[in-house]
This record gives structure tokens, sequence and C-alpha cells, in this order.
């Protein structure tokens, strides 16, 4: 390439330009030239470390899981020991106890995913397509930052607002609405709460993408507002709001901590796990238990992976 | 599309409402640590510094404080480095199994926390025999942080302009002269941003952190969950609870200002970037 003396427009930050700073001469650092002329070996040193550490550490872990799933605790020492055995593996998915717990996850699951769904669209709308742009940076920091504040104070803030005497019991008085109290009804409202913002920036996002002449045009040729957010947003959409509903769906399979601060005595298949890591120490029935939600996982990405959902996560 | 007035205004008081049930639950924690009334009831009966003193005093509150301070600060350097280097490795080239690193390095958020958890804590405990301590966490936090480093990064690299790197290697920079003088310079904010939310998802994670956690340490999130169901407690939980919102949503807040067009969301990552 030719030798480039002026300085590039796209420059990020004008602030640092590099071309101000003065480039030492090359000092005579042999394994600096080698990485120089070899790109691979380039690549080699950028990736290894990271890639490394994610399957070393998480790919490892993942493939120990589904081994342990089939082995088996000794009764005497509670140790685990490598008997190989289907028998956990049959136990979660006949006894009648992890069958219904597995459906209550689901249904939960599904339905956290449906109430946020119906909550983000309208919002989502709004911010993209109807508030001003100096709004909308406002209103996305606003659902922002929530979304990273902690999910156990979240669960906490709930178990608040959800006490007998709480600020839910206060406001519903008036019109005669009761508190769920602690329950299942009361894990799905906190579990919808928590995960909301994951559904609405996806959206937002989807909704930006909707380029507002097609809007126009679509009005232009007749069409009713509702009829344009039909025939025309929807199926742009589609694959936004499927990217919201990974990670609410997702998210709320695995769950423990909210159904134990608010669910009373809800049990969820996180529960059960966690039951069994601890008190129950029975590792690779922990273990048989937490495929449930793995595979229902992946065979729900696999499904919707061609709706080119998983280019919007 | 036009929008009639009163359509538009009916959008917008949805809106206004859902942002108020988004904030009202944490804003009434925030209220319930001044509230001297100890059942918490709504409305609060009255004013107290009282708790914020006891937080204070606590020696389990600070020893929580410190220990989630240290595994943050770890965690974050580590995925700094692992973060950065993947985004380096995944703009810059193309090679063969490029897409399934990509999915590899989502993968730890998008799976539940309890499967990382678990998975994690049944990898040290029973396949490796490591026992389970304060640096566990770190290697299962530095392993879903990473991403968020890795995201604010390569949205980064996509805008800068690799041509700077071509001209300083034809001027006879090396490779880590290069680095050091062109690249991290254009890089850097997109480091802090990535950073500062790296230091926020570290800090009040809970679930990957109760499965990999040694019995003897307590981090913030473990001191709340141990004393939640403990009426004596609760007011300090309270004041914990507003400790841990400040932490996590001022990173936020900052990262947001220095990363303006590549939000580095934690899961919709992409999307805003």
């Amino acid at each position: 390439m030719s030798l480039n003396t002026q300085q590039p427009g796209t420059a990020a930050d004008p602030g640092t330009r590099p071309g101000t700073a003065a480039v030492p001469r090359a000092r005579k650092n042999s394994f600096s030239a080698l990485l120089n002329r070899t790109p691979r070996l380039r690549l080699a040193a950028l990736l290894t470390a990271p890639a490394g550490w994610l399957i070393l550490v998480y790919i490892a872990a993942l493939a120990a899981l589904l081994i342990t799933a089939l082995w088996t605790v000794d009764t005497f020492t509670g140790k685990v020991s490598t008997t190989w055995t289907f028998a956990n593996v049959i136990q979660v998915l006949t006894d009648p106890v992890y069958q219904i717990i597995t459906l209550r996850t689901i249904w939960i699951a599904l339905a956290v995913t449906i109430i946020d769904a119906v909550i983000a669209v309208p919002i989502a709308f709004f911010i993209a397509k109807v508030a001003t742009a100096h709004w909308q940076k406002i209103l996305v920091i606003a659902v922002l930052m929530p979304l990273w504040a902690s999910y156990l104070v979240k669960a906490y803030a709930w178990r608040t607002v959800l006490a007998s005497g709480g600020l839910l019991e206060w406001m519903g008085a008036p019109l005669g609405v009761a508190s769920p109290g602690y329950s299942e009804t009361a894990v799905i409202l906190t579990l919808a709460y928590i995960w909301l913002p994951y559904m609405i920036l996806p959206i937002h996002a989807g909704f930006e993408k909707v380029p507002n002449s097609l809007l126009e045009a679509s009005s232009d040729l007749g069409a009713k507002p509702l009829k344009t957010m039909r025939l025309v947003m929807l199926p742009i959409l589609v694959p936004s709001i499927i990217a919201g509903t990974i990670f609410t769906f997702s998210l709320s399979l695995g769950d423990y901590i909210t159904a134990q601060i608010v669910g009373g005595t809800t049990q969820m298949l996180g529960t059960v796990v966690y039951a069994n890591v601890g008190a129950a120490n029975n590792l690779p029935f922990a273990s048989a238990v937490s495929l449930i939600p793995i595979v229902i996982i992946m065979v729900y990405l696999f499904v919707v992976r061609r709706t080119g959902a998983l280019n919007n996560l | 599309m036009r929008l009639s007035k009163s359509a538009k205004s009916i959008l917008g008081v949805i809106t206004g409402l859902v942002l108020l049930f988004i904030y009202a639950p944490l804003l009434l924690v925030v209220v319930n640590s001044f509230n001297s009334d100890k059942t918490f009831g709504w409305p609060p009966k009255g004013f107290t510094l009282e708790w914020w003193g006891r937080a204070f005093e606590s020696e389990g509150v600070r020893s929580a404080l410190v220990t989630s301070l240290w595994v943050a600060v770890v965690s974050t350097i580590i995925s700094l480095v692992l973060g950065t280097l993947l985004a380096l490795a995944l703009q810059r080239y193309k090679f063969f199994g490029r897409e399934a690193v990509n999915l590899l390095v989502i993968l730890p958020i998008a799976l539940p926390g309890i499967v990382t958890g678990i998975a994690l804590n049944n990898m040290f405990t029973t396949i490796l025999g490591v026992p389970l301590s304060m640096w566990t966490v770190v290697i299962a936090h530095a392993t879903f942080c990473m991403v968020t480093v890795f995201n604010n990064v390569i949205a980064r690299l996509r805008r800068v302009n690799s041509r700077l790197e071509e001209a300083s290697a034809d001027l006879g920079a090396g490779v880590f002269t290069t680095f050091r003088l062109v690249t991290f310079p254009q890089l850097r904010s997109a480091l802090l941003a990535g950073g500062l939310l790296a230091f926020a998802l570290s800090f009040d994670e809970i679930i990957v952190t109760t499965f990999t956690i040694g019995a003897g340490d307590t981090t913030l999130p473990i001191w709340i969950l141990q004393n939640l169901f403990r009426p004596n407690q609760a007011p300090v939980v309270n004041v914990v609870a507003v400790v841990l919102i400040v932490v996590s949503i001022v990173p936020i807040y900052l990262a947001q200002r220095l990363s303006e067009d590549s939000v580095g969301v934690r899961r919709p990552a992409k999307v805003a970037a």
C-alpha cells in the first residue's frame, strides 16, 4: 500500500490524533518483527488466551455437567462416585414431582415472556418513533439503567412491595384489589418486572430499523396506523421480539432466587438444582435437573434461528 | 404513518406509567433505608439515619463490601485483557470458526445463571477437586464479564480506521508500538465503558457467585441473601440494597455517557450498538 501522509478524515477522536505522537523507530524486537510478518501468528497470539479461557473454563464445565449427570452419589460417603447410570435422568423425566415443577417453570417463563412483550411493544414504539430525539436519548437511558441494577435488589424490592402492609396493598385497598402476597403470581409479576428492560431494548432497536419513509408510504397508500403496524412493522419486528423473548424466557427458566424471595412455597427447576447442590449434596442429580432448562433453551434457539433473531441478540 | 394527537399522548402516558412501574420498587427501597418504622409498611412513618449508621458499623457488611470490590476489580481486569484480545481477533481477522467463537463469548450470559453456576461448581469441586474460594468466583465472573468489554471494544473497532494501523506499520512501528500509540488511544473510552459495565455486572451478581464462592467468603449480594429472612437485619439489608443500586447504576450512567452510540448492554448487546 502507498504511504498515505494525510490524516484520514474518519479519525474517531481528533484529540488523540496518533499522527501527532512521535513514532519511535522500530526497535530490534525480533518477536514483534515476526508477528509483523505473519498475520496468522498475530491472530493466534490474540485468540489463544480468550478462546482458551472460554473453552477450558466454560465449555469444559458444560461438558463435565453432562457427564456428571450420568454419575451417582455414594450413599455412605456422600461423595460423587463415577458409576455410570441413567437413573438421575430417568428420575427427572418420569417422576411426577419433577414433571410438575418443569411444567410450572415453563408456564412461569411463558407468562413472563408474554407480559413483557405486551408491555414492551408500545413503549419501544413510543421511544423509537414518537418521542423527539432529545427525549429518545433520555428514555433509552431511563430503561437501560435499571436493567443493570442488581437482580437481587429488584427481587428484594418486590418483596417489600408485596409485603403485607406494603405498597401494593396500600395502593390496591381503594380499588378492592388484594396483594398476591408471596406466591406463584408474585414470582411471575416480579420476574416480568426484572426482565422487562431486556425486552424493551431489542424491540426498540427493531423499531429504529424500520425506515420512516416506509411508514409514510404505507400511510400515503391509505393504510390506517394499526394496519401499517400489522403489515409493515410487525414483519420487520419479529426477529427483535424473538430476541427479547430469548432473554425473558431463558432467564426466567433458570430462576430460583426470585422464587425463594417472593414465591412463598413455589418451587421452580432452579430451586431443585440449588437444593441438590447445597442441602441434599447430590451434584449428579442437580446436573441432571439443570439439563432440562439447557435442552429447552437449545431447542428454542434452534427453532428461532431461522428468523434471524440470533443476530439481534 | 400519521398518529393522531390523542394516540401519541396515550402512548406517552403508557411509557410514563411503565417507567414509574420500573422505578417505583427501587425508590421504595431507597425510601425504606431512611424509614424509622421497622416493619416498613407504606406510607413510611418517619425519617431516620440510624440504619445507615448501623450498616457502616457492621463488621459483616464492611468485610462483604471489601470482598465484593476485590472480586469486581480483579474480574474486571481479567475481562479487559481477554475481551480486548478477542475483539481484536474477531474484528481484524477472518478465520475458520469465527462465528463459533462469537457465539462462545455470548453463551455464558445467554444461558441462565444457574446453569453457569452449577457447571462451574461441578467442575471445580467434582472434576478438579479445587476448593471454592474468592478465586473461583473471579474465574466465574471474568467468564461472563468478558462479553461487556468485548462488545464495547468491537463496536469501537468497527468505527475506527484500520488504515492508521497499517500506516503505523509502514512507518516502521512494531506490533506492540502500534498498539500502544495508535490502537490503544482510540480504544481508551470504549475500554473504560466496557470495564465499568464489567465492574457493575460482577459487583451485584448473585446466582453464579452463590455456586462458586467458598464457605467463609461473603460478597454484598450474598450478605443480603443471608440476612434477608432475618427480620432483625431488615433495616440494614435495605441500606446494603441501596448501596448495590448506586454502585451498579452510577457506572452504567458513566459508561453510557462514554459510549453514546455503542451502548454496552449486557444481553441485548449488539442491539444498541
